[in-house]
């Protein structure tokens, strides 16, 4: 075992906080503050966050600038935020979960412990002393259980230096609690989903401005989004994916008509805009005759089947009524060709063309 | 002190935020970074890293679409 601590004796003890934007870990975090405890914040970037790139997602003529809720709340607590990409390394989390998934694509027992061992090396390598995470005992079905915590305390490799504050008192003392580092009779024991101790502390402590993701942080408890996730490996054969796969899974209507073909069209100018940075990589339509959104095509696609994209693509644009829409047609070489189609109606899209 | 500059087009939030804050530990106080960005995000996440670091923005601008924010590095 490698841990390390504070050498200096004297000095206030520190901890690294998992920062992920929301109230729990944002409370968690304060609570330590109370304690005299040195917080920084470290917020791990997996590629499935929520808070990730929706900047670049959303429209921006109609929506306020989109704030990273990690940052904002590191600076409402006068702490640092180390961000860290682990994208690459939280792949074999996504797809060789030890503990297996919950109820859609998240693998959340296998992610608490990859991010808190995450926090371990980097506590061990900045000689801080302890570990505080915002978890909340069922809290989440699957993570945050009474028999699940001490998986991610062991398997973490952090054991006793991981502090959950806001219900440690329905759990072991923790090595800050027998050293005296914190109080235990200062520490909490929220249990379950009710939100109403979390919003009373918050007021305790002034804070009326923050974030409440419903699901939680990640796109994989989304059950629209692992079904996507689950089509993507299906359609390739096994499971893997990049960065940019799992990125073009959160933007616009996902339709496969065909099973070797996917249509990914936009749903507003803001989506648009965004696909258009992934276009030169993929087949692409848009309606030159109407108003109308960008869709890519992923998979290898037939003259039959780009008349039928092409068809959805205009039913999805200004023109879904007209008998005829023009639709530009651009292949990852760069030629264009266009075609007059009739939109699809919306009764001959199948339910199941839908991802 | 050195001027530095970081090409973080076509990265998505937060990815030229961890770029710049990666490239900051490497540089020594008084060093000057130039990010370049084309996500619309940074022009707000850089610099609230850079308060939350307690580092200097010199400048922000995000001109046609591409975000340009520079800061000087105060401390290793």
């Amino acid at each position: 075992m490698t841990l390390t601590a504070s050498p200096d004796r004297n000095a206030p003890r520190k901890a690294v906080a998992l920062i992920s934007g929301g109230l729990d870990s944002m409370l968690a975090a304060r609570v330590m503050q109370d304690h005299g405890i040195s917080v920084e914040g470290i917020n791990f970037y997996t590629g499935f966050c929520i808070e990730g790139h929706t900047q670049a997602i959303r429209n921006q003529t109609r929506e306020r600038p989109k704030r990273n809720n990690a940052l904002w709340v590191a600076e409402q607590l006068g702490i640092k935020l180390h961000l860290v990409d682990v994208i690459e390394e939280y792949k074999n989390v996504v797809i060789n979960p030890k503990h297996g998934y919950g109820a859609n694509l998240n693998p959340c027992l296998d992610c608490k412990g990859f991010m808190v061992g995450k926090a371990r090396e980097w506590m061990e390598a900045n000689q801080f002393d302890f570990i505080v995470t915002g978890e909340v005992i069922g809290q989440r079905p699957m993570s945050q259980r009474r028999d699940t915590m001490p998986i991610v305390a062991r398997e973490s490799g952090a054991f006793d230096r991981l502090l959950r504050p806001l219900c440690a008192k329905l759990l072991p003392p923790t090595l800050p609690e027998r050293e005296g580092w914190v109080d235990r009779d200062r520490l909490f024991d929220f249990n379950g989903r009710s939100r109403k101790p979390q919003m009373a502390l918050a007021a305790h402590y002034g804070f009326t401005d923050y974030a409440q993701p419903a699901g939680g942080c990640c796109f994989l408890t989304n059950a629209q989004y692992s079904n996507k996730l689950a089509d993507l490996w299906e359609t390739r054969g096994e499971k893997r994916y990049e960065l940019e796969d799992i990125l073009l899974l959160k933007v616009g209507r996902h339709l496969r008509p065909r099973p070797h073909f996917k249509l990914i069209v936009a749903r507003d100018e803001g989506e648009t805009n965004f696909l258009l940075g992934f276009r030169q990589r993929y087949t692409h339509l848009q309606a030159t005759s109407h108003n109308g959104p960008l869709a890519l095509i992923e998979g290898n696609a037939s003259d039959d089947d780009l008349e039928l994209a092409a068809r959805l693509t205009a039913r999805f644009g200004k023109g879904r009524d007209a008998t005829q829409v023009t639709v530009a047609i651009t292949d990852q070489a760069g030629r264009t060709h266009t075609r007059d189609v009739s939109p699809l109606t919306a009764d001959a899209i199948p339910e199941t063309w839908y991802l | 002190m050195t001027h530095h500059v970081l090409d973080a087009r076509r990265l998505l939030c937060p990815m030229p935020v961890i770029r710049a804050q990666n490239t900051v530990a490497r540089l020594a106080p008084g060093d000057t970074l130039e990010v370049q960005a084309t996500d619309p995000g940074a022009l707000h996440d850089i610099p609230t890293w850079c308060r939350v670091h307690g580092h200097e923005v010199l400048s922000t601008a995000n001109v046609k679409g591409e975000v340009r924010v520079t800061l000087r590095v105060t401390h290793s």
